[in-house]
């Protein structure tokens, strides 16, 4: 399943390249991209456990960027 | 200036006034007898520092915790904690405030940047004015407006939803999907994109699609998508960035340590490796060269022109070999009576047999003829017109289609025929062959031959300006590639290059290179492949097609663009770049586009790398202050965003 999400006070565009590639890493996330641009991230992740994965997402984003906040 | 920006600017106002009243003290005796030399001194200077800075200390705190040690925000720390460790308090004040300030102004760029791109792109619907049963409207967002509603577009609004016209009329302006600035007429049954804006009239409309299936999602989402598809030149950037901030920092650890061992100067090496951590930041690379382009997706856009990605923008600067289908890329596609030959009356007359002939065929040759006659498509230098007293005044019996060689029907008791030449050889009538390429209809009466009637698909006008804008613009190589027969392709070349010399005078050289015909689209493929071989790797080809039969050359080609297609889904999918009018000369306006954007690009690389690297030998021979760091760092992060800027302008909209 592919998701959208926008976010909020995404101030340097470093945090969110370095944000992509810790979402990458979490287990059962096939692909995702994080636009500085855009100020948007989408994930495709793995259908059964999508809301546990995004709670991991949101945490190692927090780790990167503390002020970030992710708009589910 | 969002909130959060005024807060920070409020702060550092407040930090930099203090910050003054404390450097005028500084030279007043009082603060000499009080303050200076003193463990007061690093205390009061403390206080604009926090003010200012108390952000970057949390932030950096926090990032330590959790293992993110190589971060803008801790080294900055680390850098305010080296300058004051040397009682430099001033100094480090200064740098705090500075880099802030420079901080707020880059956030401040970007965040305007962002959003000019972003206006650009605007053509998103906010709502339908959805019909509801008793015959009011009601404002609903287009996310939930069912296929098969009805919806009224108010003058001025923009259409949320693909639809057809069901009443009303007015002119669509359908600028900000095509770049088009030509308003389409929308009549009855005429289908309308969601995304255009209407003109003065009132529509009423059944949707076609939902929301999400509709143009103006599908846009958004290419455009939103095609920052995701990085180019080598920020995948280089990316790769950069995660070994340069490392280097750096080890480099001034090792330039405090050695140097203060061998020559026991530990201040004087302390402040040069405060330098280094200042600029370690590669901020300015990493925001630039995507913002670049972005903005050069954008200036793409705005002309109608999608382009999927800045991998795709930063080929298309590279292309040397353009093929071209023939219908629907360099011709309209479309059939239209281009050639009248009468014999013994004149052009309305034989128009008007052709017309009673033809008039109940559903055939496309028919529908051509039809339409001349009634005006709505004009012969290639004159348009012809038909009374309608001669067709209604006639009585038109015994209608039969001949198969495969035309039609007869009786008016008045007298015979007229209209075919190919197999019909006139059929019924035994003498008839002059016409020379003309295209699809003839001859015509005859009782028994006479009247005259002909040509109907062929023509060239488009702009497809002479592409073709020669292409050459001029660093193409070698146009190439026609078609599943018509050899005649019908040179013909089209021959079009093409008939008024060259008048429209032309400056160009040199031939439109079309080389003309390949009957191809099936796995030949057409084995050409692109050829051609891809002959430049060997320096410079792309680029296949530019109507996308309907051409999806294995379209992905197979360094570029596919896909022509005309709007609200066609299956090019949109197969595509690299969609050319949302069908005007082949967007294909030429796109490459300088993109040649434009990696000039910026490129220029962004240079200055940012340069200045840095130039502050970071400076920083090591005791030439740079903390200050030049500073610029380093925030000043061109600065300038290297309001460059990229540059690359949203057009320069000209041909």
């Amino acid at each position: 399943m592919k998701k959208k999400f926008k976010l909020q006070d995404l101030d340097c565009a470093n945090c969110a390249q370095k944000m992509e590639d810790a979402i990458k890493k979490i287990d059962g996330v096939n692909d995702a991209s994080v636009s500085f641009m855009t100020q948007k991230m989408s994930i495709d992740a793995d259908d059964e456990c999508f809301d546990a994965i995004m709670d991991e997402v949101v945490k190692v984003c927090k780790k990167v960027e503390p002020d970030c906040v992710i708009l589910r | 200036m969002s909130p959060k920006q005024k807060k920070t600017l409020y702060r550092i106002i407040t930090a930099g006034v203090i910050y003054g009243i404390l450097l005028i003290w500084s030279h007043m005796d009082s603060y000499a007898e009080l303050i200076e030399g003193r463990w007061l001194e690093p205390l009061v200077f403390l206080v604009p520092f926090l003010l200012a800075g108390y952000d970057i200390v949390l932030k950096a705190i926090k990032n330590i915790c959790h293992g993110q040690i190589f971060d803008e925000n801790f080294l900055m720390l680390v850098a305010g904690i080296g300058a004051y460790g040397i009682e430099e308090y001033s100094e480090a004040v200064a740098v705090i405030i500075f880099y802030q300030v420079g901080e707020l102004f880059q956030s401040y760029a970007v965040g305007k940047s962002r959003k000019s791109i972003a206006d650009m792109m605007d053509i998103c619907p906010e709502y339908a004015n959805l019909e509801t049963e008793d015959g009011s409207t009601e404002e609903t967002d287009p996310d939930d407006v069912e296929i098969g509603s009805i919806i009224v577009i108010k003058p001025g609004e923009k259409v949320p939803l693909d639809c057809v016209v069901l009443s009303g009329e007015s002119f669509v302006d359908t600028s900000a999907l095509t770049g088009e600035s030509v308003p389409r007429r929308a009549t009855v049954g005429s289908e309308v994109f969601s995304g255009s804006v209407n003109g003065n009239g009132l529509l009423r409309c059944r949707t076609t699609k939902a929301y999400e299936d509709s143009t103006v999602s599908k846009i958004l989402e290419l455009v939103e998508n095609a920052s995701s598809r990085k180019s080598q030149h920020e995948n280089f950037i990316h790769k950069f960035a995660k070994y340069y901030t490392p280097i750096v920092t080890i480099g001034a650890v090792l330039l405090a340590i050695i140097p203060s061992i061998i020559t026991g100067n530990w201040a004087e090496w302390i402040r040069r490796a405060c330098t280094f951590l200042v600029i370690s930041c590669p901020c300015a690379l990493v925001i630039s060269v995507p913002m670049g382009f972005f903005g050069g997706i954008g200036a793409a856009s705005s002309i109608g022109v999608l382009v999927k990605g800045s991998n795709y923008l930063e080929a298309v600067a590279g292309v040397k070999t353009v093929c071209f289908d023939k219908t629907g890329t360099l011709t309209k596609g479309e059939f239209k009576v281009n050639g009248i030959y009468p014999e013994g009356i004149d052009e309305q007359e034989l128009m008007s047999l052709a017309v009673m002939a033809e008039k109940n065929s559903t055939h496309p040759v028919a529908r051509a003829i039809c339409d001349a006659a009634n005006g709505i498509v004009t012969g290639k230098d004159k348009s012809i017109t038909v009374s309608s007293q001669d067709e209604s005044s006639a009585s038109i019996s015994d209608y039969t289609e001949i198969p495969g060689q035309g039609i007869s029907v009786k008016v008045d008791g007298e015979e007229i025929l209209a075919g190919n030449d197999k019909l006139m050889l059929a019924k035994d009538i003498a008839f002059t062959p016409v020379e003309q390429t295209g699809t003839i209809v001859y015509v005859a009466k009782a028994g006479k031959y009247q005259g002909a009637v040509v109907i062929s698909d023509s060239i488009k006008e702009e497809s002479i300006d592409a073709l020669v804008s292409l050459k001029s613009t660093g193409v070698n190589k146009c190439v026609l590639l078609t599943g018509d027969k050899k005649n019908q392709a040179e013909a089209v070349v021959n079009e093409l290059s008939k008024d060259i010399k008048k429209k032309h005078p400056g160009f040199i050289g031939k439109l079309i290179d080389e003309i390949k015909s009957e191809l099936y689209p796995q030949d057409k493929v084995a050409c692109v492949e050829q051609y891809i071989g002959e430049l060997n790797g320096v410079g792309k080809v680029a296949f530019a097609g109507d996308g309907i039969n051409d999806s294995p050359v379209l992905s197979r080609a360094d570029i596919g663009i896909a022509m005309g297609s709007l609200g066609s889904d299956a090019a949109i999918e197969a595509a690299d770049v969609v050319i949302m009018d069908d005007n082949p000369a967007k294909i030429s306006a796109v490459m300088r586009i993109a040649s434009k954007t990696l000039r910026i690009v490129k220029q962004n690389i240079v200055f940012a790398l340069s200045v840095k690297f130039l502050v970071l030998i400076l920083g090591a021979l005791g030439f740079a202050s903390m200050w030049a760091a500073v610029f380093a760092d925030v000043g061109v992060a600065v300038l290297a965003i309001l460059n990229s800027m540059r690359a949203l302008k057009v320069d000209d909209k041909r």
